[in-house]
């Protein structure tokens, strides 16, 4: 709003409170009471000032690769909605899948087939915790771009901002069945920044990459890190505590910004006077947590600052979605399941700081049989192309102290369950009619060392072929580089 | 905490008698003795004061001998990590407990096998991946124990533990010091097997680090440091009367290497890049010095080579990302192009602990990227044990000892755990801290807290 506009707004408003104070001032005499609110007629804030008008800043221009009606029969189904169907039909089309079922399901005649016998399907992986493009290949310092290590509450930057698509890493998950990937700011803050959710398609964009109507997420992290980090450099936190009271202070402020803006609204809705709260990034994600529209990404050891965790978000009305890294689940399995939190976790790290040294690999069995969301997450770029691998072990250190876990269950654990924790469990994560056609057939059975993804469908389309260099692709950098980006025979 | 080392003493002697002068027969057993009777499809192995006695499709089981009955199991070596941090680091977060690095003030002298904690708890967990014996070897860049990307500054941390010589005083400090074998007996108190089995060297970019600045002038310091090892092995007296010229180490560190140029202890060389490979085959072969590579993500490019210069080489196969500028050739099948190219390949899960578990599904992977099933079982237990000079181990044959492993199903597969591991015959205990935590929290908390 510019300055002339401003002085004419507030002529306006004074001609207008003359006229009704002259009409109203013997109404005034008999009954003194609350001065009426001045009436103005709100002109649009100026563009960018406004959080919630004008187009979503860096917009997905995703676009499903070309796809055909395909049907996939005589493979072992695994939906992730807890069924395994044995000689099975996935048929999709259009992007979507259109039907999932037995030997006896319909698939029109002038589609293409592909011959699953021996080979397992299951719904695109994906990778709830992943670095991909912030942290990419080669790891050297000028592309080292997922933590901001510049203050306790980063709130205000986005990791898509730091995605270097070209990361080699997007082309090895691809080749591991990952088909979506949340694309999070590191854990040296309390308040990380935002995270991103990308389907994994090669893109020399971002926006290229990035899910259509994901909601995003605001990294935080207990423990450690933020104390080291913030603590060697002589400043809060520098404990377990002081992390306690840099959340609370962010949330207290997020609140009274969250207020004003609500204020503001409230007051532009009824025509009265008001001035509009000046734009604060950090403050808006935050205030979209409380919204509702941000999901909280927790990165949180141990099982005991999960509970605090959990009740901070009590006294601040948000609701934690997930908790990352979490090797201490199985010992809070039951205030998961209530607060229905998912957590995410390994098999088989443990032990490599103070923090992580309960880990076993029978957590998420043990918090998965007390009921809780459990999700399998690698924040690795190695890790991230074997998830399948990852869940087997963890489904196994159950099943060897009698849990029976079954492939239908775990399966979820890298598929629909990470779905849900990304708030995009309505547009994939289960071979479902409707949803996205993210679709991975498996030379055998996924949780077998010796299995591979053969194919990987995103949207219908046919991202990798094991079996065919036309489906590999290299990335940019990999170009004239030892080895040209192949990775395997 | 006197009491409590007295009292974990004392168990351990407990078990150890316990479990003494004992014949075990495992029968029904699929065995894969990794030597020339390859696999046994269905048999039985007996054991018999600590060694291997008999072995085979027509066994009989000797009389009073403990009976295990397989039922279809896999028989194994036990396992063993060719290069690893165990039992000399405990957390790698956590700088107290991590004992396998030198620090600024030594190089090649570092002894490692005094680093080593018997009572380590992590020792029960890698026994629990079939794991039996390790090489514990030092490194420039300390315990990591799986550090991540995700990890505030952990990144810049090691960085700093780079650094190896003090600024500016020109020691050659690549060497990172000698490597031991470690045996995993439960109760044993000295489980160092063998000590100073070889000198490390951390090559390439970390060792150009090391180095002051660049690969070039790592070579020219390693070289240097070999020729004032001969002339300080040639005339120990007159070093001793300060007779002799400056040399660039100190005397612990000249007496480290003195075996290593004369060819009788090995160089453990990490490098990654085809042409750094192709340096230190080259230099090895000049200096007459045997050597050992770990890493080698690029060694399919210079597999015949390798394999020309008999040197065996440690790798970890899921090693695929161009991760640095030194290893944009890392490929999924570098395992199986090494060994089809007649290199001597040790798999390895990772040199941290906790991922040491993963070796039996590294070699899995590498079977699942074309090396044939009986290699990459032989390249986690009969390569390993060839390339450290660990005669007694590695293979299941009559008069080896009897390190031994049951599975319940193939080894090298995700869903399958050891039902039974053997180190020396004697049958080790299957609980350790992680399935003591699982157990405690497996079941439905009672009236009283989960502590009592």
């Amino acid at each position: 709003m510019s300055s002339l506009m401003r002085a004419a707004l507030a002529a306006t408003m004074l001609t207008g409170l003359a006229i009704a104070g002259t009409s109203s001032a013997s109404a005034q005499a008999a009954k003194p009471a609350a001065k009426p609110a001045e009436k103005v007629e709100h002109k649009p804030l100026p563009a960018g000032l406004d959080p919630t008008t004008g187009p979503a800043p860096f917009p997905s221009t995703y676009k499903a690769l070309p796809g055909r009606p395909t049907a996939i029969v005589g493979a072992t189904v695994l939906t992730a909605t807890g069924q395994q169907i044995e000689n099975g039909v996935v048929f999709f089309s259009g992007g979507k899948i259109i039907s999932v079922g037995g030997p006896e399901t319909p698939v029109p005649a002038d589609v293409a087939v592909i011959d699953g016998k021996g080979k397992w399907v299951t719904p695109g992986v994906i990778d709830a915790h992943s670095h991909l493009g912030v942290y990419p290949s080669p790891g050297v310092q000028a592309r080292s771009d997922g933590n901001e290590i510049t203050d306790p509450n980063t709130a205000q930057v986005w990791s898509e901002h730091s995605v270097w698509p070209h990361d080699p890493g997007f082309n090895r998950a691809r080749a591991g069945g990952v088909t979506t990937l949340q694309i999070l700011p590191g854990s040296a803050n309390l308040f990380g920044g935002r995270s991103v959710t990308l389907k994994n398609i090669p893109s020399h964009t971002m926006q290229g990459m990035k899910f259509p109507g994901a909601p995003y997420g605001v990294k935080m992290a207990c423990g450690e890190n933020p104390k080291r980090v913030y603590g060697g450099r002589s400043r809060a936190p520098s404990t377990a505590m002081g992390n306690v009271a840099g959340y609370r202070a962010a949330w207290i402020n997020a609140a009274d910004y969250k207020r004003k803006w609500d204020d503001y609204r409230a007051k532009v809705a009824k025509n009265e006077k008001a001035d509009a709260p000046k734009r604060d990034l950090q403050l808006e994600t935050l205030m979209g947590v409380l919204n509702g529209e941000i999901l909280v990404q927790n990165h949180c050891y141990r099982g005991d600052e999960m509970a605090v965790m959990l009740d901070i978000g009590k006294e601040f009305g948000y609701r934690t979605t997930m908790f990352h890294h979490a090797v201490e689940a199985y010992k809070v399995g039951d205030l998961l399941a209530k607060d229905d939190v998912c957590f995410a976790t390994w098999a088989s790290w443990t032990g490599f700081k103070m923090e992580s040294l309960d880990g076993i690999d029978a957590n998420a069995a043990i918090a998965h049989k007390a009921g809780a969301c459990t999700v399998i997450h690698s924040d690795d770029p190695i890790m991230t192309q074997r998830l399948n691998q990852e869940a087997a072990l963890a489904m196994t250190a159950g099943n060897r102290i009698g849990m029976n876990i079954p492939r239908a269950e775990a399966i979820a654990w890298i598929t629909s369950n990470p779905a849900k924790a990304l708030g995009i469990a309505d547009k994939t994560g289960s071979l479902v009619a409707g949803k996205a056609a993210d679709v991975v057939l498996w030379t055998a059975d996924p949780f077998s060392v010796y299995a591979q993804a053969e194919k990987v469908f995103i949207d219908g389309g046919l991202a990798y072929d094991r079996r065919d260099p036309q489906y590999q692709p290299k990335s940019d950098f990999e170009l004239g580089q030892p080895g040209e980006g192949a990775f395997h025979q | 905490m006197i009491r409590i080392a007295l009292l974990s003493g004392a168990c351990a002697l407990a078990f150890a008698s316990a479990a003494s002068a004992e014949t075990v027969a495992i029968t029904n057993a699929k065995i894969e003795t990794v030597a020339a009777a390859g696999t046994i499809a269905s048999g039985t192995i007996v054991l018999t004061d600590g060694k291997i006695t008999a072995v085979g499709a027509n066994v009989s089981v000797p009389s009073g001998a403990r009976v295990i009955d397989a039922k279809g199991g896999v028989v194994t070596p036990g396992l063993i990590a060719p290069s690893s941090n165990l039992a000399a680091s405990e957390i790698g977060g956590v700088r107290e407990t991590r004992d396998d690095g030198s620090g600024t003030e030594m190089s090649a002298g570092f002894d490692i096998s005094y680093s080593i904690n018997p009572d380590s708890p992590v020792i029960g967990l890698a026994r629990d991946g079939g794991v039996t014996s390790a090489a514990v070897t030092p490194t420039l860049s300390g315990g990591g124990g799986g550090a991540h990307r995700d990890d505030g500054d952990i990144e810049l941390e090691n960085l700093k533990d780079m650094t190896a010589g003090r600024a500016g005083d020109g020691d050659p400090r690549l060497f990172t010091g000698q490597a031991a074998l470690i045996r995993l007996a439960a109760g044993d108190d000295d489980i160092v097997t063998k000590a100073k089995v070889a000198v490390a060297l951390d090559l390439g970019q970390a060792g150009a680090r090391a180095a002051g600045g660049s690969r070039g002038a790592a070579i020219v310091l390693v070289k240097s440091a070999f020729e004032d090892a001969r002339a300080y092995a040639r005339n120990r007296s007159a070093f001793e009367k300060g007779a002799t010229r400056d040399f660039g180490l100190s005397r612990i560190d000249l007496d480290a290497l003195v075996p290593v140029v004369e060819g009788k202890t090995p160089l453990l060389v990490r490098v990654r890049r085809a042409s750094d490979i192709r340096q230190i085959i080259k230099l090895a072969a000049e200096e007459k010095v045997k050597i050992i590579l770990e890493g080698a993500e690029e060694g399919w490019i210079v597999a015949a080579d390798i394999a020309k210069a008999g040197v065996p080489v440690i790798v970890d196969t899921q090693a695929d990302l161009p991760d640095s500028f030194e290893t944009l050739g890392a490929r999924l099948d570098n395992a199986a192009r090494l060994q089809a190219a007649g290199v001597a390949v040790a798999i390895t899960g990772s040199r941290d602990f906790n991922n040491l578990r993963l070796q039996r599904l590294n070699a899995g992977l590498a079977v699942a990227n074309g090396m044939p099933y009986q290699a990459a079982l032989a390249s986690v237990t009969a390569v390993p044990a060839k390339m450290w000079g660990m005669s007694s181990v590695g293979t299941l044959e009559v008069g080896k000892d009897a390190d031994v492993v049951l599975w319940n199903g193939d080894p090298l597969e995700t869903t399958t755990w050891p039902t039974a591991v053997f180190v020396g015959g004697y049958q080790q205990p299957t609980d350790f801290r992680g399935s003591k935590l699982r157990d405690r929290y497996a079941r439905p908390a009672g009236a009283y807290p989960r502590a009592y």
